[in-house]
């Protein structure tokens, strides 16, 4: 059998399926409903047998597969540090406020990818975020929290 | 439906629809042009801004940004030779040769036309298709709907896959699996939350497509290292030529046109075909009935080789409509992330949609016909212009999308843990796209899953557990004999592609 990537994202599924299936039969039902035609697991039961036919056929039919993925040429640190900034946006977002934090998360964006015009840099993140808050919270009336801008005083 | 259309009318002519068609085209013709950014990015997109509008605008405004996204897919395939949607592929086969030859202007207007011709017959259509379909469909019962569900998902799996359809049916189990994540909408109880409160609600629709398409898409751009702006820089604002069509090119054009529309709507109907299909169909029938020394023209800048696929690439965008307004059932990707955007709503498309909701359902017709206007207004004199706005470079436009995406969520749930799981998925779904895993069934199965669980659940229970159901209805045997035949076609297909 020939072993490439797509085969080991087949085995990762069946695995997932598999753990998948195991959960399903977990799942407590009522004591009256045990036994009737259709209950709470019955149709996660269906689909972790999907799943593990599915990708049972893709790991043991024959795979004429040729996607060949380049992996020196891929852009792996810039996707990172991307995520990386993604994350931290996520979890300052709360409890900093959404201007702040969109606007900063925006700034480093175009920085890390490798953007200098610092001009255009601020006028695309500080700006744009207050105008597109204008629109959603004043315009659409969107509820936006923001604990940053509240303890300033600039929003109600 | 006399009433039923003035009301449609009434609501898509208010001064705040027209608006939205109009907003929805122009940024739908934007995200269209860019090669890789669909249109189910597009609508994505647009999703957190419709819920600020009542259904019928939001639905209004969403499927202005998909025929933009169409229209503008056509104007990088004929000025730049890279489609920026599959539905425009053929498009590039004469128009990027007419743009070649100094009449890019001319090509312009021919694809601007026969859109606007394909979009405006096909509503036409889907008028008088859509009430009688409706009709149809509320004789259906739960096997039938589970059998259509079927159907759909095998269909979409099928064409999708380009030649993958083990890897499409691995994303629909998938996209269905997602979808069976919180409470049991009959006896609440959870599944799959492992103890976790923000999962008890289900992973929200917009958090899986926004991952699924907008972020994954930018994480990719920005892992291949392309720069799906770079082409655009090189539009020239001054050799596009006149726009001017002659005598002789509206006379193929006249040909042309209505035999591509009724295909291309056909073609859109069907579950899980759509725009590229109808596109390829199109151009293929038009090569074989055209004469033979304009057979000859083809690949080489043919007004009929072009008219084609632009006529039955709108077509098919209001084709895939039908399904949707009609069954509830979503025929392909965009029209299940429009479903899913609708039960947000609170609104369940379905057969009875045109009597309970009139006003949406007859709004969205008749804003198809006001969208196709604004595109060929949009179009013809502005898309040199809008063209340039491409130019934006990509190091901007990956973190707007990534903006776009994360804000979407953050409105609609105030949650970290949302934020965090949109990016695990997206991070998931950018690896699964390097090695062609499709991802538009999964976003169909995640849709119709509990649309389907339900359906099982009635047909079951109602049969007392017996599988009976699907073969004690006639309209359920022959969509199932419908499903095996895709799938005996599909594997008939990649054995004779094996073997050549």
């Amino acid at each position: 059998m020939n072993i490439n990537t797509t085969k080991i994202i087949s085995l990762l599924f069946f695995i997932f399926s598999a753990f998948y299936l195991y959960t399903a039969y977990q799942i407590q039902v009522f004591a009256f409903d045990e036994n009737a035609p259709f209950n709470a697991r019955t149709f996660p039961i269906y689909l972790g047998y999907a799943g593990l036919f599915f990708s049972g056929l893709k790991l043991i039919l024959p795979d004429p597969d040729t996607i060949k993925v380049e992996h020196r040429t891929l852009e792996y640190k810039k996707t990172a540090v991307l995520i990386v900034i993604a994350i931290i946006y996520g979890a300052t977002i709360l409890k900093v406020g959404y201007f702040l934090t969109t606007s900063l998360f925006l700034f480093a964006s175009y920085y890390f990818l490798g953007e200098r015009r610092w001009v255009l840099m601020f006028l695309l993140s500080f700006p744009f975020v207050a105008g597109f808050m204008y629109l959603l919270h004043g315009v659409l009336e969107i509820y936006l929290r923001d604990p940053f801008l509240k303890s300033i005083g600039v929003m109600g | 439906m006399t009433e039923g259309i003035l009301i449609g009318l009434t609501t898509a002519l208010s001064l705040q629809n027209i608006f939205m068609v109009m907003i929805g085209c122009f940024f739908g013709t934007i995200i269209g042009m860019l090669p890789g950014l669909g249109p189910m990015t597009a609508i994505a997109l647009m999703i957190p801004i419709t819920y600020g509008f009542d259904p019928a605008t939001g639905l209004i405004l969403m499927a202005g940004v998909y025929y933009g996204a169409v229209f503008g897919g056509s104007t990088s395939s004929i000025l730049l030779n890279a489609p920026g949607v599959p539905g425009t592929v053929a498009t590039s086969f004469d128009g990027y040769p007419m743009a070649q030859q100094g009449k890019a202007g001319k090509a312009l207007a021919i694809a601007a036309w026969s859109s606007f011709a394909g979009g405006t017959l096909s509503a036409i259509y889907l008028l008088f298709m859509a009430p009688s379909l409706s009709k149809v469909s509320l004789s259906f019962r739960s096997p039938d709907y589970f059998a259509l569900m079927i159907l759909g998902l095998t269909a979409i799996a099928a064409f999708s896959s380009k030649g993958q359809f083990l890897k499409a049916m691995m994303m629909v189990v998938l996209g269905l699996m997602l979808a069976s994540v919180g409470q049991d909408s009959l006896s609440d109880i959870t599944r799959f939350t492992f103890d976790n409160m923000n999962l008890t609600d289900g992973i929200s629709f917009v958090l899986v497509v926004m991952s699924t398409f907008a972020m994954s898409e930018a994480l990719t751009i920005i892992l291949k290292r392309n720069d799906p702006t770079a082409a655009a820089k090189q539009v020239s604002l001054t050799e596009l030529g006149s726009i001017r069509i002659n005598k002789e090119e509206r006379g193929k054009m006249y040909r042309t046109i209505p035999r591509s529309s009724i295909i291309g709507f056909l073609i859109g109907v069907l579950p899980g075909a759509g725009a590229t299909i109808a596109s390829f169909l199109a151009y293929g029938m038009e090569r074989n009935l055209v004469k033979d020394e304009e057979k000859e023209k083809f690949g080489k800048g043919s007004v009929n080789g072009l008219s084609a696929p632009e006529t039955a690439n709108n077509a098919a965008c209001s084709g895939s409509f039908v399904p949707m307004l009609t069954l509830g059932i979503p025929g392909s990707g965009t029209t299940a992330v429009m479903l899913g955007a609708l039960l947000g709503f609170g609104i369940q498309p379905g057969p009875r949609l045109y009597m309970t909701n009139p006003e949406i359902f007859w709004s969205v017709i008749m804003s198809m016909y006001i969208g196709m206007v604004i595109l060929l207004i949009l179009n013809l004199p502005l898309i040199p212009y809008i063209a340039r706005i491409l130019a934006v470079p990509k190091n901007y436009l990956i973190p707007l999308i990534l903006f776009f995406s994360i804000t979407g969520i953050y409105v609609m749930s105030f949650n970290n843990f949302d934020i965090y799981l949109m990016i695990g998925i997206a991070v998931v779904a950018t690896f699964l796209r390097l090695y062609d895993f499709p991802m538009p069934p999964l976003i169909l199965a995640f849709v119709l899953g509990g649309l389907m669980e339900e359906n099982l659940r009635r047909s079951l229970l109602l049969s007392n557990g017996s599988w009976e159901f699907l073969w004690d209805r006639t309209l359920t045997v022959c969509i199932l004999i419908t499903t095996i035949l895709i799938v005996l076609w599909h594997i008939y297909k990649t054995f004779t592609k094996n073997k050549s």
